[in-house]
């Protein structure tokens, strides 16, 4: 005998014929499509699909490229919300469509799923991340310390561990930057994940860059643009209090206490 | 077509090939090329730790760490490799803290260690707290801090770049890398990137499975490249089933979660691997555990109204503790499931997870084109190659540890071969198959849809070369994959655009999980023995005398272009550890 096989796990298959309680229910994708090697022009388009509402918006979008549209363009990989690819705009608000289920999004209505705002569109959902990771890189996020290396670890207490535990979780999505009304107006804000990745060192007590880092984030497009929407923190899919973090850095650069 | 020209090129943004970047760009111009961002790499899924006998917070050595690793490999490990892989583990953790990643600490402020699966003090007397672990998110945290620390060191990139065709030219008798073939996502462009050297650092194969825990990407691009050009792939039979994916869904759940005290429970709430596994219990190998899980399962202990999971108990546990050691996978069985892990039981079922096979390399990350022979300028490392430190089965924590030693090993190796080693000369027309390739794909007119193949592909693979195979299971894989790539040579895609075009490499991904999916299953048919991973229910020993060796299969092309398998076989390096009977 071989390994028992769990068909009922069936992720992408139809509602099978003759299942009194069919699990599946009828749903509206309705995307924004933009392909400039077919026209300048973003179109919505709907698409119907059959799926059982604990499925992920994921699920659906593949049922669509697989078996309906093998055009539609979107990025993924790990279908789980550890890699940050597929932040999106569902329902007018940014989400992770491998970790929002069609059931927690009122599927009796056309559910509208659109590129991130505020990066440019290449083609569907399809974003140019190029200028987030462009902010996230200008933080120098990455430990800076001075004097000889010691030969073992580093010593930390727990509660210095702690104390930017929060801010490590980031798997830079960009969903908090592009729901952030300030970087929608003006991209050279460093916008909310650039200063999650800052504040995640600047409060690291290993770290002695923290004044260069504050001096990076005082700019004329540094934290001082927050205007404190909490649209960040609503949007985050890691459960990171962004907003307070940004607070927290800002706090840091008047106090210069960290 | 571009040309470029670097001292080594780098295939896989994942722990193991930004390890790798970090020392080669040091050393030489350096590019990395990768089909996802770098922080997309499915190293960030790894939850539960990296081992190293740091002994911070109990006795500890590395040669423990050693046996360790060899008896839960089934013997199968090359123990040489596996004596590297213990002792440079302890400067691999404290080089990722130097780095600065947030380790876990005690209240001494040094590395916390946590249990886990196989490892134990003193050759199996007892676990042993020997995992350095950051949450359950050490996967996620080590790559974001090599990530950061390419920035540092400016290594650079080639973001959505796809390699799809190894470069080997024969000179004086001898194959040789001349480098890579790369099609860009964004514009459709073909770039050859002619180098002294070639890392392969592209990950696993699990998307051949259906219930997995292994990302979509995850398709063997690499093994692939290198199998199409003759090269052997070592010990493909052998995959991990992990004992703890969520039901359905396949998504992993950290060993961790038993390292903390979870207990898998079958449906009359028996704490059941105390049968299996008297000494170590839930923290048997993971090829032990999952065996386990079935056997309940097919007994009629399942859970649920058809019998077909069984649970991990967490509900013990002080929800203090879930929130701070386990918050990404209660996170997950509460999104996913609808579940609170606090209060009630979470159903699991094994999930394929990890290729122990893969191309194969020697202990400098120099990729082999037989047993012994060296292919000058190629490198491989991480899960993609075959040192072999895993063997039959690979320990938990030791995945983490293989793309950081190894990594290391393979860029500092690659980048002073390219000092030393001139440009061989790229071969005329060199991105002609790939060429070839992308514009039949998108001419095609057949009426096969990759999607249909692809699945079918999974459904065959988890029910027949899973768990438990025997050789009718195996044989009727085997065929059934036949016909799929016989199919596979009538798939057409939609998209035939330059730009972003996901449906053409879907495609091509595709051809690849075909291809080693028919190199798995002919391995797993001729190895009539049960070790490790691969367990066959009508050979249910391990068979020393046959088969204490690796399988190194080679594909073969007739004239007529008809393509076959050709096994040999390796010997198993063997330095002071006698094969003994495995029990936990
Ligand atoms: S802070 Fe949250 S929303 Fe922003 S990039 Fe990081 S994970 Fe994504
Ligand atoms: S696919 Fe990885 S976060 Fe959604």
């Amino acid at each position: 005998m071989a390994t028992p096989t769990l068909d009922k796990a069936d992720t992408a298959g139809a509602p099978e014929p003759g299942f009194a309680d069919s699990p599946y229910i009828t749903v509206t994708f309705r995307i924004r499509r933009f392909n400039p090697e077919i026209s300048e022009e973003a179109t919505w388009e709907d698409f119907q699909l059959e799926i059982d509402p604990k499925e992920r918006v994921l699920d659906g979008l593949h049922k669509i490229k697989w078996e309906v549209d093998g055009s539609l363009t979107f990025r993924r990989s790990c279908a789980h919300g550890i890699c940050g690819s597929d932040a999106m705009r569902i329902n007018g608000k940014n989400r992770l469509a491998c970790k929002t289920l069609i059931k927690d999004i009122n599927p009796s209505k056309p559910i509208t799923i659109e590129a991130i705002k505020g990066l440019t569109v290449q083609k569907d959902l399809v974003v140019d991340m190029e200028p987030f990771f462009q902010a996230y890189r200008d933080v120098m996020p990455f430990l800076i310390t001075k004097g000889n290396e010691p030969t073992r670890e580093r010593l930390q207490s727990p509660e210095d561990r702690e104390r930017f535990d929060d801010t490590t979780k980031c798997i830079l999505c960009a969903a908090c930057t592009s729901s952030c009304p300030v970087f929608w107006n003006d991209g050279q804000y460093f916008g909310p994940a650039a200063i999650v990745n800052a504040h995640r060192f600047i409060f690291d007590s290993r770290d002695e860059a923290g004044e260069q880092r504050l001096e990076i984030l005082n700019d004329k497009d540094g934290v001082w643009r927050c205007r404190t929407t909490f649209n960040c923190t609503d949007a985050c899919p890691r459960g990171i209090e962004v907003t307070k973090a940004i607070q927290e850095v800002k706090r840091a650069l008047i106090t210069r206490r960290f | 077509m571009k040309i470029h020209k670097y001292d080594t090129v780098i295939v896989g943004a994942g722990g193991a090939g930004m390890r790798a970047a970090i020392e080669s760009t040091k050393r030489s111009r350096t590019a990395v090329l990768t089909k996802l961002y770098p922080t997309r790499s499915h190293t960030g899924a790894a939850q539960g730790g990296m081992a190293a006998a740091l002994a911070n917070v109990e006795e500890d050595n590395w040669e423990w760490h050693t046996f360790d690793t060899i008896k839960g490999g089934d013997y199968l490990v090359d123990q040489d490799a596996a004596e590297i892989l213990a002792k440079e583990a302890i400067d691999a953790v404290l080089d990722l803290e130097k780095m600065g990643l947030p380790f876990g600490r005690t209240p001494a402020g040094e590395i916390d260690q946590r249990r886990f699966g196989g490892h134990s003090r003193n050759h199996g007397e007892a676990p042993v707290r020997r995992a350095c672990y950051s949450g359950d998110r050490t996967g996620h945290m080590i790559l974001q801090t090599l990530y950061q620390n390419c920035i540092k060191e400016g290594v650079e990139f080639f973001n959505e770049f796809y390699v799809l065709d190894q470069l080997l030219v024969e000179e004086d008798g001898v194959k040789k890398s001349a480098g890579v073939v790369a099609y860009e996502l964004a514009t459709g462009e073909i770039h050859v990137f002619q180098s002294k050297s070639v890392i392969y650092a592209s990950g696993g194969t699990g998307k051949f499975f259906k219930v997995t825990s292994n990302a979509h990407t995850l398709t063997g691009d690499g093994q692939a490249a290198c199998y199409r050009r003759g090269l052997p792939l070592e010990d493909m039979e052998f995959f991990q089933f992990h004992p703890t994916g969520i039901w359905r869904m396949g998504i992993l759940l950290t060993e961790g979660a038993r390292g903390e005290g979870g207990i898998l429970r079958n449906k009359d709430g028996e704490r059941f691997m105390e049968k299996y596994a008297p000494v170590m219990k839930d923290l048997a190998s993971r090829d032990v555990v999952s065996r386990s899980i079935y056997t309940e399962i097919r007994e009629g202990r399942g859970c649920g109204p058809e019998g077909d999971h069984v649970y991990l108990d967490l509900t013990h546990l002080p929800p203090e503790q879930l929130d701070a050691k386990l918050p990404d996978i209660t996170e997950f069985a509460r999104t996913y499931l609808g579940i609170e892990p606090y209060t009630d039981p979470i159903p699991i079922q094994p999930t394929a997870h990890y290729a122990m096979g893969g191309i194969p390399t020697n202990v400098q990350g120099e990729v082999l084109s037989d047993n012994t022979t060296v292919v000058p300028g190629l490198y491989a490392a991480g899960e993609v190659a075959c040192v072999s430190v895993h063997g039959a089965n690979r320990l938990g924590t030791n995945s983490l540890l293989d793309i950081n030693v190894f990594g290391k090993r393979a860029g500092i190796a690659a980048a002073e071969y390219a000092h030393t080693a001139d440009y061989i000369e790229l071969p005329e027309n060199p991105a002609a198959q790939v060429q070839a390739q992308v514009e039949n794909l998108l001419s095609a007119t057949g009426t096969e849809r990759v999607a249909v193949i692809r699945k079918e592909l999974q459904e065959t693979m988890d029910a027949n070369v899973m768990v438990f195979r025997t050789e009718q299971t195996i044989k009727t894989a085997v065929e059934k994959i036949g016909e799929l790539r016989e199919r596979y040579r009538n798939v057409s895609v939609q998209d035939k655009g330059k730009r972003f075009n996901t449906d053409l490499l879907e495609a091509i991904e595709l051809g690849n999980l075909l291809d080693l999916a028919e190199v798995m299953a002919v391995s797993a048919l001729a190895r009539k023995e049960s070790r490790g991973g691969h367990y066959r229910e009508d050979y249910p020993n391990r068979d020393d005398v046959n088969f204490m060796r690796h399988t190194m299969a080679y594909r073969e092309v007739a004239d007529g272009g008809k393509d076959s398998i050709r096994l040999d076989y390796k010997p198993v390096v063997q330095t002071r550890y006698q094969p003994m009977e495995r029990k936990y």
